[in-house]
């Protein structure tokens, strides 16, 4: 294909401003989808492959418009998945941006636009959803017009939702967006911007060809990681899997590689050939290692084979999530997850219990620590009770943390950020309203509420984006809880020196109030080492009963004693104390407790 | 038809004369009107299901509402048509009590009234939406007395919005002064939907800790003055000072005891060899099925033999004597028995020759989490 007739876009749009309507009405504009039945035959075929436990991800979907092949590349739903959505920005030149005409710009897409403008890309602004009697187009043209530094007359007014305006787009694609420039006597690169699990094919690479192309059977090798396959298929979605006799420079599709680990092909990574190998590969790799680890348990511990079958099939087609089986005295056996970060460790979660239904209790994320033992080794810590008591030194994480805000909210954020050990960077005006702030803070700072609250001081309007800076030492500390005299390995925590005992003192109060009273008094301390730094009491119930039980009522009471049973058997026993599922989040929002 | 078995009714009236805010029953304002079309019905009703009643009953209570409140002529008819029992109790409101309404009760058989005196304090009472004063407590009390009912209860209620720890002693002092055969001690219940809760639950919520130990100060004021605690909520004069006649209420004891019951009138349950059906609360709906000759719309719940021995329990351990087990395994969580024997909360045993579990003192003023937790 002659570069010249390709587009490469994406959307990026909040969620709920129409991005999967949008999608679905340039697959019909364009007739990629014929007609009804066959969408529903589509989705059919999608149920039946999640119900194997595979999802084919129709990540970039191949269009045609007027003599022009337009390839559109969904980007993940999550502005924190900030490598893969640039990733996925690489792979394009441009970029619809979406905002609903109702609720106008939110941060979300702020950043992710962001992103795309230092990506270079061409931004096609469309306001959505006009049809709508609360629209404001005007208002909300203006501002996506002021954000993107374009006239508001150049931004489209459409409706997925009727396909009004959807031509238009299309057309403005194919006149604003430029044209790839790669160059295809070049020796083959291919930038990996996806990839997906087939169980009968392995893993599909999703590439953008940027330089050069690739035939099948033809031996390839990712740069980075230096994994060799086959090309055992080549081709694009169309919206279905479409085979095709090459890929060539400024074309998006799939490569079949018939490998059986996804986390030998990792994002970011550029694909070569082995006959003629590139020397260089594609900029912006990274190799992303999970930072945030929490450790998951089921519910019921019967399920814990399910969990085992459930986070296998999902390592599947992400190959960014780690495990390990973890035993913990409080919660019983699960398993010890590394994520990307917080929205990640959400992710998982959300698709473990709604894919898989299953019912987790997920402890508070902690990151990854490197103690140096007496003996002078280092190890790494991922779980708060592993860390051993006689240590050298201790390190964690830091991130560099930038933070783009409107210049009345610098002061909360700065107030937000020394509370976190945050030391202050640079920040430089973006606009006359728009401030940018860097920071420099532990990722242990921020892995537990930091975007809540950094959403609730700026009221929604802060967009944060960070990345790793390296190790650094800190006055680390480890903080156990006991319930009834039992260490709770679940609720230990590493926190800094410094903060210990206002931290211990939260916890335990949180503690009192999250573990019902029981038939006798609880202690609940907080303790480092053996020194006890915090202690509160749940002081035994002294009456529960229900009181008229007549003979119109016992269907009634009976239910209810039922209900709490049932309540109970949701309860984590600690010793001879009911400790319900919440209070192992108490931790979670400790540092929210201002009042 | 052979006769049957139940030897229990309930009569459910429910009319009164303004609506408490705490209330919850299925009560009915006003209305004198259409008093003697319900009791038709309610006879109707009865005739229906005559078939389930042995020969001969041993309890019957007539509930509310305010039953004594129904327009004097229709509650006579009712008192007299319906079946004589060895029990025989009216619920009612001090002021309604009058020396006519007295011997009313009396011909009809009356063999126990239950006084709704709830309080003494003027203020509580008026908290409580109660239209008397605690003179006409006092004396429905001697009018009752009066009429040669030998056998009175009083309702008491705790734990009222504003309620003093004092005024809890005050109340229990003025009702021991009177010397009820019985009395019930309700904790003020803030119960979802009601008027009540909407304008003082936050109130309670708030003296929640103040008033912990109100079931406490009860039992203890009430058993030293010589009266029984036989059930969660219920005292009776115990047998060494009621010159030998056991005055706990039959007719509760029969609930208690998981025995069979049939209840008329609207929102009535009854409870019939495995079977338990409760009658739609709609007056209309109720008086118009019963002029057709047909049954009142009802609820049907089957209860299978798994809940029946789970309430057979619940119920049971609400009574201060020991609850024979054998044959309700099934129900008892036994690792769940070893941990409260452990803590002092229930106790095993045996008596006539199968196994028993009770509740300690303790375990009984926890009853609802112990019996929770003791269900399997």
């Amino acid at each position: 294909m002659d570069q010249a007739k390709i587009r490469n876009f994406s959307i990026i749009a909040h969620i709920d401003h129409g991005k999967s309507t949008l999608a679905d009405r340039i697959l019909e504009v364009t007739h990629t989808v014929a007609d009804r039945d066959m969408r529903e035959q589509l989705l059919d075929s999608m149920e039946l492959e999640r119900e194997r436990g595979i999802t084919i991800k129709a990540q970039a979907v191949r269009v045609q418009w007027k003599g022009h092949q337009l390839n559109l590349i969904d980007t993940p739903g999550h502005v924190d998945f900030t490598y893969e959505v640039s990733r996925s920005l690489q792979a394009c030149e441009g970029a619809l941006l979406v905002v609903d005409a109702a609720q106008g710009i939110e941060a979300q897409t702020l950043a992710n636009a962001y992103l795309a403008i230092e990506n270079n890309l061409e931004i096609v602004p469309c306001v959505n959803k006009i049809d709508l009697p609360q629209a404001d187009p005007d208002r909300a043209a203006a501002e996506v017009a002021e954000l993107i530094g374009v006239g508001p007359g150049d931004v489209l007014r459409i409706s997925a939702k009727t396909g009004q305006g959807v031509p238009e787009v299309l057309d403005a694609i194919v006149d604003r967006v430029p044209a790839p420039e790669g160059d295809p006597a070049a020796p083959a690169r291919a930038l990996i911007f996806d990839s997906s699990y087939d169980q009968y094919r392995g893993v599909v690479a999703f590439v953008r060809m940027v330089h050069g192309k690739f035939t099948p059977r033809e031996p390839l090798r990712a740069m980075a990681q230096g994994t060799r396959f086959e090309a055992e298929e080549l081709g694009y979605f169309s919206p279905t899997r479409t085979e095709a006799p090459t890929l060539e420079a400024g074309e998006v599709g799939y490569v079949i590689t018939g490998l059986k680990d996804v986390s030998k092909l990792r994002v970011g990574d550029t694909l070569t050939s082995e006959a003629r190998p590139a020397s260089e590969p594609l900029p912006g790799y990274k190799d992303v290692k999970p930072m945030v680890f929490a450790g998951l348990f089921p519910t019921d511990s019967d399920d814990y084979p399910e969990l085992r079958d459930a986070l296998e099939r999902l390592k599947l087609n992400d190959a960014a999530l780690v495990y390990e089986p973890e035993s913990s005295q409080a919660l019983g056996f699960g398993f010890r997850c590394g994520f990307l970060g917080l929205l990640h460790m959400e992710i998982v979660r959300e698709r473990l219990e709604r894919e898989f239904d299953l019912d987790l209790l997920v402890t508070a994320p902690t990151v990854a620590y490197r103690v140096r033992r007496p003996n002078g080794d280092w190890v790494e810590v991922h779980n708060p009770s592993e860390m051993p008591d006689e240590v050298e030194e201790v390190e964690e994480p830091y991130i560099k943390a930038s933070i783009i805000v409107p210049k009345d909210y610098v002061g909360s954020v700065m107030e937000l950020n020394n509370e976190r050990r945050g030391r202050f960077d640079h920040m430089e005006y973006l606009s006359e309203e728009r401030v940018l702030l860097v920071y420099e803070l532990p990722l242990a700072e921020i892995v537990l509420d930091y975007y809540d609250q950094l959403k609730s001081r700026t009221r929604g309007y802060a967009s944060f984006d960070y990345d790793l800076s390296g190790f650094r030492p800190g006055k680390l500390v480890r903080v156990d809880v006991l319930v009834a005299g039992e260490p709770v390995d679940a609720l230990s925590l590493i926190l800094h020196r410094d903060a210990a005992y206002d931290r211990g003192r939260m916890l335990v109060e949180r503690l009192r109030e999250e573990i019902p009273r029981q038939f006798f008094d609880v202690a609940i301390q907080a303790a480092i080492g053996s020194r006890v730094i915090a202690r509160e009491t749940v002081k035994a119930r002294r009456k529960d009963v229900l009181a008229k039980c007549y003979g119109g009522d016992v269907s009634r009471k009976r239910k209810l004693l039922e209900k709490q049973k049932a309540g109970k058997k949701r309860m984590k026993r600690v010793g001879a104390v009911e400790v319900p599922q919440e209070a192992f989040l108490a931790v979670l929002n400790l540092n929210g407790e201002k009042k | 038809m052979s006769a049957g078995t139940v030897r229990h009714l309930y009569v459910h009236l429910p009319f009164c004369a303004s609506r408490c805010g705490y209330c919850d029953f299925v009560t009915l304002v006003g209305r004198r009107e259409g008093h003697g079309g319900y009791v038709d019905s309610l006879l109707r009703e009865l005739e229906l299901e005559r078939g389930l009643l042995a020969p001969q009953l041993d309890t019957v209570f007539l509930g509310g509402g305010t039953p004594t409140f129904t327009e004097p002529g229709a509650l006579e008819r009712l008192l007299r048509a319906l079946p004589a029992a060895a029990e025989v109790t009216v619920e009612a409101n001090p002021e309604t009590v009058t020396p006519e309404l007295a011997a009313l009760l009396r011909r009809g058989g009356v063999t126990r009234v239950s006084l709704g005196a709830q309080s003494f304090q003027p203020e509580l009472l008026t908290m409580l939406d109660r239209r008397c004063g605690p003179d006409a407590v006092r004396s429905a009390f001697h009018t009752l007395r009066d009429a040669g009912v030998d056998n009175i209860s009083l309702d008491l209620i705790y734990g009222i919005p504003g309620q003093s720890a004092s005024d809890l002693e005050r109340d229990l002092d003025e009702a021991l002064e009177l010397r009820p055969e019985h009395i019930s001690c309700y904790e003020l219940e803030a119960k979802s939907g009601t008027r009540f809760t909407h304008e003082h639950g936050e109130e309670l919520a708030r003296q929640a800790d103040a008033m912990e130990d109100y079931f406490e100060r009860v039992v203890e004021r009430l058993t030293t003055y010589g009266y029984r605690w036989y059930e969660t909520a219920n005292f009776c004069l115990g047998l060494d000072r009621s010159a030998g006649r056991d005055l706990r209420s039959r007719h509760n004891l029969a609930y208690w005891h998981a025995r069979d019951y049939v209840g008329l009138g609207i929102g009535a349950v009854s409870t019939v060899d495995g079977h338990r059906w409760r009658n739609a609360p709609s007056l209309a709906r109720y008086v118009d099925a019963l002029e057709r000759g047909l049954r009142p719309p009802r609820e049907h719940e089957p209860l299978d033999a798994g809940v029946r021995q789970r309430e057979r329990v619940m119920l049971g351990l609400r009574l201060d004597e020991p609850l024979p087990v054998d044959g309700l395994d099934e129900a008892i969580d036994g690792i769940a028995l070893e941990r409260l024997e452990l803590l002092g909360l229930a106790r095993t045993g045996e008596a006539a020759g199968s196994r028993t579990l009770a509740l300690t003192n303790r375990g009984r003023f926890l009853g609802g989490g112990v019996t929770a937790e003791l269900l399997a």
